[in-house]
């Protein structure tokens, strides 16, 4: 092999973190704790100049680093989702840290890398590739779930994330191992052309890929993998967990997609009813067990168990339609879900973080913004028209009715009824009884920005649906043209 | 014709209201609330103007959609906004503006708490409906029929009786439950016709075997709106809890969302499975007629028992739809229309007396008469109006309905008349009950008789309910094009699709 320098460019936005990640590092180092916010600020605008580079790679599909590393609309797409929830979470996680004294300069940093980690999962082309990017983003999680160093309930947490995650690492890499030796490869498109072209399907290689996608369903926090997301999301600070529910989701899914539709594509006979199973799994108990909760992070960590049930359904289909309900429904998702922890994040009452479902009493009499805020989230999840979930709800089902995934389908929607009795009620508590603490008024002008911009985000995407639906489409579309 | 977008102002203009409470109506003095007020009422008053003018502008020998508005919305996946009317739905919408005025006044002075959010919640809540009436595309018409969910549960949740939380919860779950099945079935229907414009649908052909489940969707969801029985168990717990004006909306037009659907969807895009399960709807509402009527006979409070009287006339209106023929389906329409009065009249005569006493349990009252000469008139005009006196728009549906159904099928005509005969029951018991006998409880003594504001909500009832029983004609000419339009779909669909099975099985 000739040692050429490989292209690059479609890299840019991960190079680009990865150095500023750095640059940032040392200028923490150097400045001290004080010096957190201006870190903070810079990490914002890193994330967000990676995404408008990310944007500013085009289309077309790009193979480089010797076929380890893909770039196309798809990956763009989901970058871009992944960038801007990040950035979103930093905005989030900076009056909180002030707040409990963990305002610590590596804070954004970490996100930083967690964020690369995730935008080399969305790019992986071969399960080495996979793993870096995979382990990249784990460990920096494992840190910031786990930064509340003085709190009993983070520390657990981010123990209990290390365990689970290294087991669930461990079974990845073990399903890779087993398609690298069945296979004789570990490149996804050498996988892919091997199935192209007919070979046969040995058990041992199905073998791997259920390992393997039982470890990505642990990523996405998918039953029946999904136990450790309550205890985690509980015990994790809420900004943590706030970026927990969307930028590791988006990439995971994306890797999972990218994983069942390129090296896998010609095996869907395989792994469809893996994935039915799952999601099935996933609607049922998000829906259920959730009703029972009094914590409002476990509720949402419930709550999201639920929708990565629904954005499987779309990828269950296998066909780029459900790819596309896949990506609308992530993009509406990190929307609400953002929003609807801002709202969280702002729930305290002299100084001291409300976290109890029951705290949410008659806000809207003490705090009427703040609680027509919340009520378009839970609207926007149990998927009403007009709010924005409905359309991500629409997608997946319309691909799931064209592939004539009836019961799917069936359960979906039926489930999504039970799960509207859960968001109701927090629409109940907070309309309907009377109030039982006075919760602060909303003093942090990012988290009002944060505020703003999500809900009506969520209340007014139906006015102007096309560019998220047109750029979804074009990023399926890229998925199934390479 | 009108060369503006007449629907989409109607549609809209409820909202121009919310944005101007939003923004000019701050603090919680008298004189806002006095302009929160205002500003609502003069909006419903405009919005009324321009459905009138809908009216006006429409066509009525032209069987068509009229005053169609059609723009790209989400142009690359084949869904439109795309408004119109026809002889079906254009009186719908008047009957959602004209009750809307009539809904805040009756609000007037019975809401005190947070009352910039209740009228809010009442002006989303017109949009919502009229955009129902007049949506022509699939994800459009969802869009409304399911947002209208939203302000009601609010409406029931925080302005309702004692129970209101559960009554919240179980019409929205009930609704919630019957519409996410139908969309399902419209996304099967996007998918086999490629868009979700609804005249296209119209004119696609579905397999019968498809059309069968894709009518169980949609009957899952219309059936509960309706509300046909054995679902019809939300309705009495809604109406009971809902403020009065809430009560007269959900009557008034919430229940003819379902009948609507029932003549847009189910028979002309499904007409195969409308023949196969109209002896369904017979039995369905045969049984809500009758059964609905006893239950009415036994209660105790004066909401519950009007409710159980909308189940019974609201089976009326099912039964004449699925005659499929003109007089049936046209009475249907007219009887939908003169039930949104009528009942939402009842609604607020109840309404008066509830705001005086705030107890609806009928035993409480009696002798009414003496003290509320107005009243007693204006109870003892709708009470004969709800059964269906000659001369009252009562009459006419239930006439046409009768006659409609009598040609397809006698027994089902003669049940449903003992329905009749029944409401007649218990509507006189009811009034019997409030307004005579002896008037000796001190407390219903001391009650006063209407007051000016409380007559102008009646008086223009009063007037439309007596129009439509002398004069049925300027609403029946309004609709027979267009009913003639969707029999004759029906049936030629239907018969192509016969003649395309008898051509397999004289192949075979």
């Amino acid at each position: 092999m000739t040692a050429v320098f490989p292209d690059i460019w479609p890299a840019l936005p991960e190079i680009f973190l990865a150095l500023s990640g750095v640059a940032l590092l040392m200028l923490g180092v150097f400045r001290g704790d004080g010096f957190t916010r201006p870190v903070s600020y810079l990490s914002i605008v890193c994330m967000l100049l990676a995404a408008i580079l990310a944007m500013g790679y085009g289309s077309g599909r790009v193979v480089t680093f010797n076929g380890m590393f893909v770039m196309d609309a798809f990956g763009v797409f989901m970058k871009v989702l992944v960038l801007v929830s990040a950035a979103f979470a930093v905005i989030l996680g900076l009056g909180f840290n002030e707040r409990e004294q963990m305002s610590r300069f590596e804070f954004p940093v970490l996100m930083i890398f967690a964020t690369l980690g995730m935008l080399m999962m969305v790019s992986a082309n071969d399960f080495i590739s996979l793993y870096v990017g995979l382990e990249t983003q784990s460990l920096a999680l494992y840190v910031i779930a786990a930064f509340r160093r003085d709190s009993g309930k983070s520390s657990e947490a981010g123990l209990k994330y290390f365990v689970l995650g290294s087991l669930s690492s461990g079974m990845l890499l073990y399903g890779a191992s087993l398609v690298y030796g069945f296979a004789g490869t570990t490149s996804f498109d050498k996988v892919a052309a091997l199935f192209a072209g007919g070979a046969h399907v040995s058990p041992g290689l199905v073998i791997g890929l259920v390992f393997v996608m039982a470890g990505l369903a642990f990523k996405v926090s998918a039953a029946p993998f999904h136990m450790w997301t309550p205890d985690v999301y509980e015990g994790a600070p809420t900004p943590v967990t706030a970026f927990f529910a969307a930028a590791p989701k988006v990439a995971a899914i994306a890797l999972l997609t990218r994983v069942v539709m390129e090296p896998f594509g010609h095996l869907a006979a395989q792994w469809h009813q893996v994935l039915v199973a799952t999601a099935i799994l996933s609607m049922v108990i998000g829906s259920f067990v959730a009703i029972m909760q009094t914590n409002i992070k476990r509720l949402m960590a419930y709550s999201s168990i639920g929708h990565v049930g629904y954005a499987l359904v779309g990828l269950t289909t296998g066909t780029q339609d459900g790819v596309r309900g896949v990506l609308i429904y992530m993009a509406l998702y990190i929307a609400m879900n953002i929003g609807a922890f801002a709202v969280i994040l702002s729930m305290k009452a002299k100084g001291q973080m409300l976290e109890e479902i029951k705290d949410f009493s008659g806000l809207s009499k003490t705090n009427p913004m703040l609680a027509a805020t919340m009520a378009i989230f839970m609207f926007s999840m149990a998927g009403i028209p007009p709010m924005a979930g409905f359309f991500g709800k629409l997608y997946v089902f319309l691909a799931a009715v064209a592939a004539q995934e009836y019961t799917l389908a069936v359960v979906g929607v039926l489930t999504s009824v039970v799960g509207a009795f859960y968001y109701l009620r927090i629409i109940k508590i907070m309309y309907f009884d009377e109030p039982a603490v006075v919760v602060d008024k909303v003093d942090d002008d990012g988290m009002t920005g944060v505020l703003v911009l999500t809900s009506l985000f969520t209340l007014l995407f139906f006015v102007a649906p096309a560019p998220i639906l047109n750029g979804a489409a074009a990023a399926a579309a890229a998925l199934f043209a390479g | 014709m009108a060369s503006w977008p007449i629907l989409s102002f109607a549609t809209f203009l409820p909202l121009v209201g919310v944005a101007l409470i939003l923004l000019f109506c701050r603090g919680n003095t008298p004189d806002v609330l006095r302009n929160v007020r205002f500003i609502s009422l003069w909006t419903t008053l405009v919005t009324f103007v321009l459905t009138l003018l809908v009216w006006a502008n429409f066509d009525p020998r032209n069987p068509g959609y009229q005053m169609v508005e059609k723009a790209g919305w989400i142009p690359e996946f084949g869904i439109n906004y795309h408004m119109g009317v026809d002889g079906i739905s254009v009186l719908f919408v008047v009957l959602a503006g004209f009750l809307m005025p009539l809904c805040i006044l009756a609000s007037w002075e019975s809401v005190q708490v947070r009352l910039k959010e209740y009228m809010i919640a009442f002006l989303a809540l017109e949009t919502l409906m009229i955009g129902m009436f007049c949506a022509l595309d699939f994800v459009l018409f969802y869009m409304f029929f399911e947002g209208v969910l939203i302000p009601m549960f609010l409406i029931i949740g925080i302005w309702g009786g004692p129970r209101r939380v559960y009554a919240a919860f179980k019409f929205f779950l009930y609704t919630l439950l019957g519409s996410v099945l139908m969309l399902l079935a419209i996304l099967a229907m996007y998918y086999v016709a490629g868009t979700t414009d609804i005249p296209t649908i119209t004119a696609t052909q579905f397999p019968r075997n498809m059309q069968l489940w894709l009518w169980l969707a949609f009957f899952a969801s219309f059936a509960v709106k309706v509300p046909m029985w054995p679902v019809h168990t939300w309705l009495p717990d809604a109406h009971v809890e809902a403020p009065t004006a809430g009560s007269v909306i959900l009557a008034g037009v919430l229940l003819k969302m379902g009948g609507y659907g029932f003549l847009r969807f189910n028979i002309p895009i499904l007409p195969e499975a409308t023949e196969y399960f109209a002896p369904l709807i017979y039995t369905l509402s045969v049984v809500a007629v009758i059964y609905t009527s006893l239950v009415a006979l036994a209660q105790e409070d004066m909401k519950k028992l009007i409710a159980y009287s909308s189940v019974a006339h609201m089976g009326f209106v099912t039964i004449g739809m699925f005659a499929l023929n003109q007089q049936g389906i046209e009475g249907s329409v007219f009887q939908m229309l003169s039930h949104g009065v009528v009942s939402g009249a009842l609604f607020l005569c109840v309404g008066v007396v509830y705001d005086r006493l705030h107890t609806r349990e009928i035993a409480r009252y009696g002798g009414l008469v003496k003290n509320m000469p107005k009243y007693a008139v204006v109870f003892l005009f709708m009470t004969m109006a709800s059964v269906g006196l000659p001369g009252t728009a009562g009459f006419v549906g239930e006439f046409l309905v009768l006659m409609g159904v009598f040609r397809d099928n006698t027994w089902v005509a003669a049940l449903a008349a003992t329905g009749m005969v029944l409401g007649a029951a218990y509507a006189l018991w009811l009034y019997r009950r409030v307004v005579y006998g002896k008037l000796t409880k001190p407390d219903v003594k001391a009650m006063f008789d209407m007051t000016p504001r409380e007559i102008a909500v009646f008086v223009p009832l009063i007037a439309v309910v007596l129009w439509m029983g002398v004069y049925p004609s300027s609403f029946l000419n309004v609709t027979s094009a267009s009913v003639e339009q969707l029999i004759q779909t029906y049936q030629t669909k239907l018969a192509a699709s016969h003649a395309a099975s008898g051509v397999s099985v004289a192949a075979r």
